[in-house]
């Protein structure tokens, strides 16, 4: 490797720096009266705080899976802190948020300030363990819809947060879910009424910043019938030579012809070029299609964590509902994937499709794993699925594990998977129009990722080239 | 007449549905029956014979209906870490082992394992096929049966550089017998192991083969076609691991599943780092005639060398009405237009065994399957 391109390496992640405020922390390790804690923090109603602790006593008695194609230590849950904050009161407003903590948000080019926002996303920043600041909100209760961190909804929405959480994703429905469930510190909660079509992009902005801390977010959605929204997710962390853990759970409920696009940039501090340090991620996202021609999209861009093991779903309930998977997931260095989806076809007529683009490169280990199930009662059911994996260097694994199971003869199930390597040809071809090796290979990982990038709301397919191409660096020439 | 050695099976060995592997094949039921030594058998008035020289097994036990001379069989010695090739090797005490000397083209022949009872039985063959380098050999496997039994045969293959063996494979077992052959491959550099199997029989079957390209140029067809109905329950599970550079596979699995029946297809390729210029392809459709059959279809790919090219396809469906409605349209009757459909769907896989008695042999089992529906 040339010293420039070292250089360019160690250079690429830029959301590695850390941001010195005062925090306030709870003791090391888990247990009960560390999930008492957490909730009388959030000064959660006695119902909330049962469940948590139902939760906790659930996960005492599960195991952590073992079935992922990933290695690493054994995690020691006593040894982390479940709760940090920045140690300021709760903000009123933005003029309230410690302007440390904006500088850090845009230094990561999160438009906080409204004035500066990027015009129609309205975003919430979720610091660690707790929410910072939530940005439009005003502008959005015009037209009903609720966005704001779920401790609150917590307290100000009991009966939609009841009626919801753990509905899509229940305590018990496997190790991590069942942690988050009883510390889980923050996160976003939205509701779309009936009918509305959300004026404006959502987005959360998920950091990590204080040292041998999880961080274990859950986010709730809801989209009453016939309403719409799309939403964004990002992450970053500051690089650190000890692994952390991210927990989060998703949920998204889809009501009568509702429609919910979920889209993530995912980019937690990968570990360095030796693999250490870096986010262990693992993540629970499930959305319910419970109405009738409702549909649910995930597209997730996924270059970042030292672990990745996470799986957006559907269960496609209603009928006609549709359930979408566009992914794409680059590996560099030491870093590990295990990722993919499962469409549960249980409602008439329901389809699903699902895209998979997943490149390996340098001593990297990336695994697509999928399960297509059309069950019984899914007449005309139909599913489309594609995986290709691009091979970069000859020291990193590509896995495809699909589960193709289905029950009911109407229903119509194909799925296709290659994997190759960059072809010489097209090297050579952009070389010789005077491409440098590392941009000709940029822009070949593009193209082959162009089915799902185009998935991606503007904004976000823009960062989301740069960082691919970004996180290749170093492992070509 | 007991069978030296004989002693009750360990039915806790075998493997459970948590194992990855087992997830989709159940063996519940298996283990649930007290199986007893094999009685001898009679040897049905029609055995097959396709005028090849053969070699018969009537419930785990050499035949004089054999025409080729009786076998050595020495002990086994198992290395390998398969639940049920281990069971085998604690029971096995019988099976066909063929040496064919380098360059030597041994022609076809033909291996039929047949069994029958009053009450429930075991019968664990170990066949061990050794090819010297260029030799060549088509082996026609039948294994068919009478009553409730559980036929657990491994099959050992070593085949030496250039040689190349032709296996094909009829399952037609008791449709109350157990049915799980294992078959291990190991194919040296420019070698070609080609498999094709019929899965028509037994009441549960599952058809196990690891082939493993150790040589460059190496060569593994695994091709196989599953008719199953009622509430038969068919598996067919490949793993071929490419540990050689330039090593080709080739994968091709029908499956039509009617009544109640559910068919498994797992398929593994392993791609070693060292095994670049990997070839690797695989291609596994099922059609459900019926409301209630199931298809569970689990391809897989393993790659850690670059310079590969691998891919894989899985469909599962009904028959397409419009081809239906097609022929019909041009005067061919509603059931003609259906069988010929289905023989065209299997005629992928089938048009791989060349062999021409084989061939024979395999579509008149489709046919007779086919009239029994």
């Amino acid at each position: 490797m040339s010293a420039s391109m070292q250089e360019l390496a160690s250079a690429k992640y830029q959301y590695g720096f850390t941001t010195d405020i005062l925090m306030e922390e709870f003791p090391r390790g888990l247990s009960e009266d560390i999930v008492r804690l957490i909730s009388a923090k959030k000064s959660e109603p006695a119902w909330m705080l049962e469940w948590r602790l139902k939760a906790y006593r659930l996960w005492l008695r599960m195991e952590e899976p073992d079935w992922a194609h990933i290695s690493h230590p054994p995690i020691d849950y006593n040894d982390l802190y479940y709760y940090a904050a920045p140690a300021r009161e709760q903000p009123k407003s933005l003029d309230d948020v410690d302007p440390e903590l904006l500088r850090t948000y845009e230094k990561l080019g999160i438009p906080l300030n409204e004035r500066a926002a990027l015009a129609g996303v309205a975003v919430d920043a979720v610091f660690d363990s707790v929410s910072v600041a939530t940005t439009f909100r005003e502008t959005l209760s015009k037209s009903g819809v609720i966005f704001c961190p779920l401790s609150e909804a917590v307290r100000e929405y009991p009966e939609l947060v009841r009626k919801y959480l753990g509905s899509v994703v229940p305590m018990h429905d496997n190790y991590f879910a069942a942690l988050n469930s009883a510390v889980f510190s923050d996160g976003s909660f939205v509701y779309i009424p009936k009918g509305v079509r959300c004026p404006m992009e959502l987005s959360t902005y998920f950091r990590i910043n204080a040292r041998n801390t999880g961080q274990f977010e859950r986010t709730l959605i809801i989209a009453d019938d016939e309403a719409s929204v799309s939403y964004l997710e990002g992450c970053t962390a500051p690089m650190r030579d000890e692994n952390q853990l991210h927990a989060a759970v998703v949920e998204l409920v889809a009501l009568d012809s509702a429609k919910i696009k979920y889209s993530t940039v995912q980019n937690w501090y990968p570990g360095d070029a030796d693999g250490r340090g870096g986010i262990y991620n693992f993540v629970t996202k499930r959305g319910a299609c419970r109405g009738r021609d409702s549909k649910i999209s995930w597209t997730q861009v996924e270059t970042g964590s030292a672990i990745t093991w996470k799986y957006p779903s559907c269960v496609l309930l209603g009928e006609g509902s549709v359930g979408e998977f566009y992914s794409v997931a680059l590996t560099n260095n030491h870093q590990q994937a295990d990722t993919g989806t499962k469409m549960i076809h249980i409602g008439r007529n329901t389809t699903s499709t699902i895209i998979s683009k997943g490149i390996s490169a340098g001593k990297s280990d990336n695994t697509y794993r999928g399960l297509v199930k059309i069950l019984a009662s899914a007449s005309g059911a139909r599913n489309f699925t594609q995986c290709d994996s691009l091979l970069i260097g000859n020291e990193c694994g590509a896995h495809t594990v699909p589960y193709i199971e289905s029950r009911n003869a109407s229903a119509k199930v194909e799925h296709e998977a290659t994997t190759s390597k960059i072809a010489e040809d097209q090297l050579f071809y952009c070389r010789s129009r005077g491409l440098s090796q590392e941009d000709a290979v940029g822009l070949i990982v593009n193209g082959f990722c162009k089915d799902v990038l185009k998935e991606l709301p503007m904004e976000f397919a823009v960062e989301a080239q740069k960082l691919l191409s970004v996180s290749l660096e170093g492992s070509v020439g | 007449m007991a069978i030296p050695g004989w002693k009750r099976h360990d039915m806790t060995a075998l493997p459970l549905k948590k194992l990855e592997a087992w997830r989709y094949t159940d063996l519940t039921p298996l283990a649930e029956i007290n199986f007893s030594e094999a009685g001898l058998g009679v040897a049905p008035a029609a055995l097959p014979d396709l005028g090849l020289p053969r070699a018969v097994f009537i419930n785990g036990r050499y035949s004089h209906a054999s025409t080729l001379p009786m076998p050595e069989f020495s002990p086994v010695h198992e290395t390998g870490d398969l639940p049920l090739a281990q069971i085998n090797a604690e029971s096995a005490q019988a099976g066909l082992t063929i040496d064919v000397p380098d360059g030597v083209d041994a022609g076809a022949i033909l291996l039929v394992s047949h069994a029958s009872g009053e009450a429930p039985f075991a019968v664990h063959l170990r066949h061990r096929i050794h090819l010297g380098r260029g030799a060549s050999l088509t082996i026609i496997d039948i294994a068919k049966g009478d009553g409730l039994y559980w036929h657990n045969p491994v099959m050992d293959i070593r085949l030496e550089a250039g040689a190349k063996l032709a296996h094909y494979r009829l399952q037609d077992e008791s449709r109350a017998a157990f049915g799980l052959a294992t078959i291990r491959a190991h194919i040296e550099a420019g070698a070609a192991y080609e498999h094709f199997s019929a899965i028509i029989g037994a009441r549960l079957s599952r058809t196990e083969i690891h082939a493993t390209l150790m040589g460059e140029e190496a060569a593994a067809h695994l091709n196989a076609v599953q008719l199953l109905n009622r509430e038969q329950h068919g598996d067919f599970t490949t793993v071929v691991a490419h540990r050689a550079p330039c090593c080709a596979s080739r994968q091709t699995v029908k499956s039509v599943l009617s009544g109640l029946a559910r068919g498994v297809f797992q398929g593994r390729i392993e791609v070693d780092r060292i095994a670049q210029k990997t070839d690797g392809y695989q291609m596994s459709q099922a059609l459900l005639l019926s409301e209630h059959a199931e298809m569970d279809i689990k391809p897989e790919l393993k790659i850690y060398a670059d310079d590969v090219k691998c891919s894989h396809g899985a469909t599962i469906g009904a028959l397409d009405e419009d081809q239906v409605f097609y022929l019909r349209s041009r005067g061919i009757p509603e059931a003609q237009a259906r069988a010929l459909l289905i023989r065209a769907f299997l005629d992928d896989a089938l048009s791989a065994v060349r062999h021409v008695q084989a061939r024979a042999l395999f579509e008149a089992a489709i046919d007779t399957w086919w009239v029994s529906q």
